[in-house]
């Protein structure tokens, strides 16, 4: 159901999908229907006009009427085609599937064979095939389903490789199932969309290479037609009774277009990656459409966010990703942003220079200004030029931030280079003394590294370079050390404690990491379902937390030092963001929890002049005494 | 006390470079010949950064890879063979990775009925019977057994696998960063109820996880890993509170703790050693703050200290 929704919505897929129908319908019920026989000759009848007599397409050069070779040959090319794609997968797929499970020798000396059979240019393959077995439609079937075989082989290999080495494969042979069974239950059903697509992609092809092994004479056999040998036979004739040709070859045309069309229109609808929205590239800036007034900046902050609100809509619900966050960085400061999977930490920052993709990411409301200057809404060229410049970020994982077909020591020159243009010697010069500056060792050699030659913890100190390439005033970083071991994570946050002193920076840094941010942080804000719910400075939040959420949370953690224990958990799980309850989202995890909690709306409040709590009834430290 | 799992001399060797014809150009230790000892009913925690070889011993120890030599004995009976269905009644493994560890186009039921048929061949109602049993004990509902696992959120997808790994009936079970794909807060709902398992069906633990505090928190003992060999064996709460291993120390030293500043315990242009490369002594010579000129050819071995720990180190603390 699904999938038919995702093929309709493409129309030029639907249209195809209707032609395909009613030519196979034609195709089925021709058997049925008042024709002349196809194969008897009339030669006093020959070349008749379309129209003309009874002849609704005429006739060709034996007087055999169009119509009726018409349809009984489109229906053998069809049958052909098909079961030559069915053949070619088939064998193509088992070819891919074992090759692709076993790998190591196995796979080595079955890719070489088809590699060979790759290297031959395929119509030589085919003719070669047909050569060898004689002429013959069954024949051709056969040698045009050789001929694709490699292309399933290959395809298929790719896919079953990536689904071989998954750990649900690992769990099935713990759960002690044979490899031919693993191979049957866990791999194909993992495949076949693949197949499928790759087969709904070549069909037409197909059709149209067992039209050309007619055409040449080595297909079907006269008086037999199908649409190639009409083709074929109807050459003589190009000029002077051109309808012979033009039958034949607009019904070729129709049917490998509308399959054609068809069959992107599957892969579109199948490809998970295509489904999800990539196939419509994201705007340069996140999509802003706010209804309210924008509200006014109201300190001199260097970055001031004002209940901002993110959304994502797709498929018709609204995900509140981030629903209402206000926060202001002062220059040179570090501000923590706390919070677990899908609490809007990440969403937050990439709103703050329009960076969240647009479709589904929608800014409905809210206001960010940095310097004084309003971000949201800004003209693309504006924020490309704070990008990088002013505002810089650190992503998570370098490896996927960083080009791999470029060294990094390009890659740096190119982000100097974007905002201020310089030669390409100085730009490199000043590259080596960023990579100096996070402490990468024999930084002169290590710019030619391509990222891949480097550990991870190398790889994000080039991301921090990259960050630090234009002086920025902030910089976003998030989750930055979460993908390093313990040991490269204490360099990188020294590291970066000391480029903030120095350089004076202000950053954001996203973690979910307490410790992490107690070490770095001035201030600290922690996030819930897409709001702050607690915010001030972080020794007073680590030592006294007035949110029962941060409470709670800090519980969870495990210290090092203590020995075996019993750890605290948080019953229940986090609401989902397309529901969000009334009132307190954090409510029905709340051991503090209260009638109150669960309407209106709770807004943060400020406890004293510096710390602020979203809860109308706050853990405080007399109480926690008390319990 | 008996020994639920004994592991001598375990080692694996992979081959870099691989050619069709000829041998391969290089050779990587991933596992150095470990010796190690499981106790009935314990929980052993093994700690390591990446590429120490934590995971290639864990994936040995149930059969995914064939050891390049050694032998490991479970209660008592050594199995020689790679079979993981030979392994998969005696000892289970919880995957990392919860969600990508169910395959997305099977439903729960089927997922949990895999061990059961084919290690232990049950019949159609007794299958019914012991999921039921499996999911009142990990906390999850039946109407859940005929939802497919995009469905679930990462904790209750790790129960799946916990349960799964259950269903198997194994005493021991690897646990192979079990919670490091989870939220915190979901995090010890997930260890508090492996906790709760053990105890109720007596089972042994080998909790693996780059996490020195989860390792700590859950752990009997905890062995230390670096670069496929263990440097220090001991007792959870000896091992990070009074490390010995100059390693173990620089790992607790780096854990970032609330209420400690912000230092880096050891220089900032370190890197791990070359395994294409291994240095002729103590793998962690290089870094070691504490290296002898010994160091650097004389490769420690894992020693007793006397008390109950053990350490391979020259000059420990």
């Amino acid at each position: 159901m699904n999938f038919l929704h995702l093929l309709a919505r493409n129309r030029l897929a639907l249209a195809g999908l209707i032609v395909m129908l009613l030519i196979v319908l034609l195709a089925l019920i021709t058997p049925l229907l008042p024709l002349a026989d196809p194969d008897v000759t009339n030669t006093a009848e020959r070349f008749k006009r379309p129209f003309e007599d009874n002849a609704m397409l005429g006739t060709d050069h034996l007087g055999r009427d169009l119509l009726s070779r018409l349809l009984w040959g489109g229906r053998l090319s069809l049958a052909v085609g098909f079961a030559s794609a069915l053949i070619a997968a088939v064998i193509g797929a088992t070819i891919g599937i074992v090759a692709g499970f076993y790998g190591g020798r196995t796979d080595n000396v079955i890719m070489r064979g088809v590699d060979m059979l790759m290297a031959f240019p395929y119509i030589l393959l085919a003719l070669a095939i047909v050569a060898a077995l004689g002429p013959g439609l069954i024949n051709a079937l056969i040698a045009v389903a050789a001929v694709n075989i490699p292309f399933f082989a290959r395809n298929i290999r790719g896919v079953t490789v990536s689904i071989a080495h998954r750990e649900f494969v690992d769990a099935a042979r713990l759960s002690g199932m044979s490899d031919a069974r693993i191979i049957l239950t866990e791999v194909l059903p993992n495949v076949i969309p693949v197949i499928v697509i790759a087969m709904s992609t070549t069909v037409g092809w197909m059709i149209l290479e067992t039209a050309g092994l007619s055409f040449l004479g080595l297909g079907s056999q006269p008086p037999q037609a199908d649409l190639g040998s009409m083709l074929g036979e109807a050459r003589s004739a190009l000029i002077t009774n051109p309808h012979t040709s033009i039958v034949p070859g607009a019904m070729i045309l129709v049917i490998v277009m509308a399959i054609n069309l068809l069959g992107d229109g599957v892969r579109d609808a199948l490809d998970p990656r295509l489904r999800s929205g990539a196939l419509s590239r994201p705007m340069p800036n996140t999509l802003v459409r706010r209804k309210d007034p924008v509200p006014e900046t109201k300190t001199d902050a260097l970055l001031e966010l004002n209940g901002l609100k993110t959304q994502f809509h797709s498929n018709g619900r609204i995900h509140k990703a981030v629903g209402g966050v206000g926060l202001c960085v002062e220059a040179g400061e570090c501000v923590g942003i706390i919070g677990e999977s899908g609490s809007g930490k990440s969403v937050t920052a990439l709103s703050v220079m329009g960076l969240v993709a647009s479709p589904p990411g929608v800014i409905t409301a809210g206001a960010v200004h940095f310097a004084g200057q309003e971000l949201l809404g800004a003209p693309y060229e504006t924020l490309r030029r704070l990008r990088g410049d002013r505002v810089a970020y650190i992503f998570q994982d370098p490896q996927a931030t960083l080009h791999p077909l470029y060294t990094v020591g390009r890659q740096l020159v190119e982000a100097i280079r974007a905002h201020h243009p310089t030669s390409r010697a100085n730009a490199h010069e000043r590259a080596v003394e960023l990579l100096r500056s996070v402490r990468i060792p024999n930084a002169e050699m290590r710019i030619d590294s391509y990222p891949h030659e480097m550990s991870g913890g190398m790889r994000q100190r080039v991301g921090i370079a990259m960050a630090l390439a234009n002086d920025p005033d902030l910089i976003i970083a998030d989750e930055p050390t979460t993908a390093l071991d313990v040991t490269v994570q204490a360099q990188i946050l020294s590291l970066l404690s000391d480029l903030q002193r120095e350089r004076g920076l202000a950053i954001i840094f996203i973690t979910h990491d307490f410790g992490v941010v107690a070490q770095l942080c001035n201030r600290v804000a922690v996030m819930y379902a897409g709001r702050i719910v607690e915010e001030g400075p972080t020794d007073a939040i680590l030592n006294s937390p007035a949110h029962p959420y941060t409470a709670r949370l800090m519980a969870c953690v495990p210290e090092l030092g203590r020995g075996r224990r019993e750890l605290a958990a948080i019953p229940g799980l986090p609401p989902v963001l397309d529901m969000l309850p009334q009132g307190c989202a954090f409510a029905d995890r709340c051991h503090r929890v209260q009638d109150a909690c669960r309407t209106g709306n709770i807004s943060l409040s400020a406890i004293d002049d510096e710390r602020a709590v979203r809860c109308i009834f706050p853990e405080t430290p007399a109480m926690d005494k008390a319990q | 006390m008996t020994n639920a799992l004994k592991v001598s001399e375990l080692s694996k060797t992979f081959a870099v470079g691989k050619r069709l014809f000829g041998p391969p150009q290089a050779h990587v230790r991933a596992v150095q010949p470990v010796t190690l000892t499981v106790r009935k009913g314990e929980t052993l925690g093994i700690v390591g950064e990446s590429g120490c070889g934590k995971s290639t011993l864990a994936r040995m120890l149930v059969g995914l890879l064939e050891p390049s030599g050694g032998q490991i004995e479970i209660e008592g009976e050594p199995l020689d063979t790679a079979n993981p269905a030979t392994f998969g009644r005696k000892i289970q493994y919880v995957f990392q990775d919860p969600i990508s560890s169910l395959n997305p186009r099977k439903t729960i039921r089927q997922i949990m009925e895999a061990p059961l048929r084919h290690l232990h061949g049950m019949s159609k109602e007794r299958r019914a019977r012991r999921i039921s049993e499996i999911f009142s004990a990990v906390n999850l509902r039946e109407d859940f057994l005929d939802r497919y696992p995009h469905e679930f959120s990462g904790g209750q997808a790790q129960r799946i696998g916990i349960g799964r790994a259950l269903a198997a009936d194994a005493r021991i079970l690897i646990l192979d960063e079990p919670v490091s794909a989870l939220d915190v807060s979901v995090q010890a709902q997930v260890l508090n109820l492996l906790s709760d398992l053990k105890a109720k069906f007596d089972l042994t633990y080998l909790f693996i996880s780059h996490d020195l505090a989860v390792v700590e928190a859950v752990s009997d003992r905890v062995a230390v890993l670096y670069f496929g060999s263990v440097v220090e064996i001991g007792p959870a709460e000896q091992v990070f509170s009074k490390p010995r291993h100059p390693y173990t120390k620089l790992l607790a030293d780096s854990a970032p703790v609330v209420g400690r500043p912000l230092t880096a315990p050891e220089g900032r242009e370190t890197e791990l050693p070359d395994p294409l490369n291994p240095p002729g002594g103590c793998a962690f010579c290089a870094r070691c703050p504490r290296a002898l000129n010994e160091c650097a050819t004389e490769r420690p071995a894992l020693a007793r200290d006397g008390s109950n720990r053990m350490i391979a180190c020259l000059n420990p603390y």
